[in-house]
């Protein structure tokens, strides 16, 4: 991979700092650890925020530290025997070396079940295609999308929170263009309109937080239907 | 990322470039940890305690008296960390010795070219609460992925660059306006969604998600000064 192929747009730093914190629930996780795979700038921050995160833990003060138990040390230790008789040092699964990398990026490809090639999409609204990934009532949703180029998705606002990862091909959003790898951001402020550009599909991976509203008669009318 | 372990014998001596004060920063050395040698100065030089990295790689051969060393230090940080994030004692106390345990028996595996010694330590707490919790998933990236993006090869001694991150992340993290701590702190510590400490901190959910931008911003900065 090439500089030019690095993303250029990125998710927010607080993201970022949530999910080193290990307080991100599952379908901001899943974008976030899918997005540093491919993103070495954004691997590095999360590192970062780790060593913050470490720092915290060292810098409680003298009156604030919790006390162990007498035999901790030899308890810990005990258990550190039992684990390694339970399961001793599993080997990794070797890496299957293809002639090309995989399109969707760990942990991505556990949570579709395959690569590319092997989802089964679904229908959703007219034009596009969908493959829902998280799905929990009350929590944000992780879910493919697959926009055939040219495509424009109708014009819509936000309830909460939506962050957009290309996967493959790329669309453009008002002047900015979205190529793989690359994480558009969009919350309660942004109505946007997002075009697939022309060639192939664009696949994205897409979390959001709260439904979408979408504007427009039509748009209105066929949300109920396609359930984003 | 393939480099040996290498130790290098001169961490005792903190760059002189850490004691100059930045611009617009007074620099304040972080507390000392309780039952170490750190933060005393002499001749104009921070005397540390133990470097944590060989303290480590010597747990890694099994030396018991480097784990207790390693154990008096990180385990009730550890305890206190849980106990912040809601655990009961007995809860945080079992958490904490699990933790150390694993600590003994993956030694061999933490890698100083990717992270300090207390960060890795961090990141196995971080891991068996989100664990024991069970509150969502936290898909996580896989480094073996033959679709990952590897980072660009490492200029200089990444291994020194790595402790000396920590360092500087502590002292950045001291020099901050406690308003910027202060959601960073919670941002690990508290257990709540950015809404949640907006809600918390009563402030706009904009102006506590700019304010771990910004704090953070500064901590990236201060270790990307030092690459330079």
């Amino acid at each position: 991979m090439t500089m030019h192929d690095l993303p250029k747009h990125h998710p927010g730093d607080e993201l970022l700092v949530s999910y080193a914190a290990g307080e991100l629930n599952e379908a901001w996780s899943l974008l976030i650890a899918t997005h540093i795979a491919v993103c070495p700038r954004c691997r590095d921050r999360v590192g970062t925020a780790e060593a913050l995160g470490a720092a915290l833990l060292e810098d409680v003060s003298a009156g604030e530290l919790a006390v162990m138990v007498d035999d901790a040390l030899e308890r810990a230790l005990a258990r550190a025997t039992e684990l390694s008789e339970q399961h001793d040092e599993i080997p990794r699964t070797p890496s299957i070396m293809t002639k090309s990398a995989p399109v969707l990026p760990q942990p991505l490809r556990d949570y579709a079940g395959g690569d590319i090639d092997s989802l089964e999409w679904r229908r959703l609204g007219s034009s596009a295609y969908h493959v829902p990934l998280v799905a929990k009532r009350g929590a944000p949703t992780a879910r493919l999308l697959r926009i055939p180029g040219g495509t424009v998705v109708p014009e819509h606002g936000h309830n909460g929170l939506e962050l957009t990862m290309v996967l493959s091909g790329s669309f453009t959003d008002d002047g900015a263009r979205f190529a793989r790898g690359d994480v558009e951001t969009a919350d309660v402020d942004v109505e946007h309109q997002p075009v697939a550009e022309a060639g192939g599909d664009c696949i994205c991976l897409a979390v959001t937080d709260a439904p979408l509203r979408f504007r427009g008669p039509v748009a209105r009318l066929v949300q109920p239907f396609i359930g984003i | 990322m393939h480099a040996q372990a290498l130790y290098v014998d001169d961490v005792e001596l903190v760059p002189p470039v850490r004691l100059m004060p930045r611009r617009g920063a007074g620099i304040r050395v972080s507390r000392p940890p309780a039952g170490s040698a750190s933060g005393k100065v002499k001749n104009g030089m921070q005397m540390k305690g133990p470097d944590w990295g060989e303290v480590l790689s010597a747990v890694a051969a099994h030396d018991k008296a480097s784990f207790a060393t390693l154990f008096r230090h990180f385990a009730p940080r550890v305890k206190s960390y849980m106990l912040r994030l809601g655990s009961d004692d007995s809860q945080a106390e079992e958490l904490a010795q699990e933790t150390m345990a694993m600590v003994w028996r993956k030694a061999g595996q933490y890698d100083p070219a990717r992270a300090a010694a207390s960060t890795w330590i961090f990141t196995i707490a971080r891991n068996l609460r989100i664990d024991a919790f069970r509150r969502a998933n936290r898909p996580e990236l896989d480094p073996e992925d033959p679709a990952l993006v590897p980072d660009a090869p490492p200029q200089g001694d990444a291994v020194v660059e790595r402790k000396q991150n920590a360092e500087r992340v502590r002292a950045a993290l001291a020099a901050l306006p406690d308003e910027q701590r202060q959601v960073l702190h919670m941002s690990f510590f508290d257990d709540k969604t950015h809404s949640e400490i907006a809600a918390a901190l009563d402030l706009p959910l904009g102006t506590v998600k700019s304010r771990i931008r910004l704090a953070f911003g500064r901590v990236k900065a201060s270790i990307d000064e030092l690459g330079e």
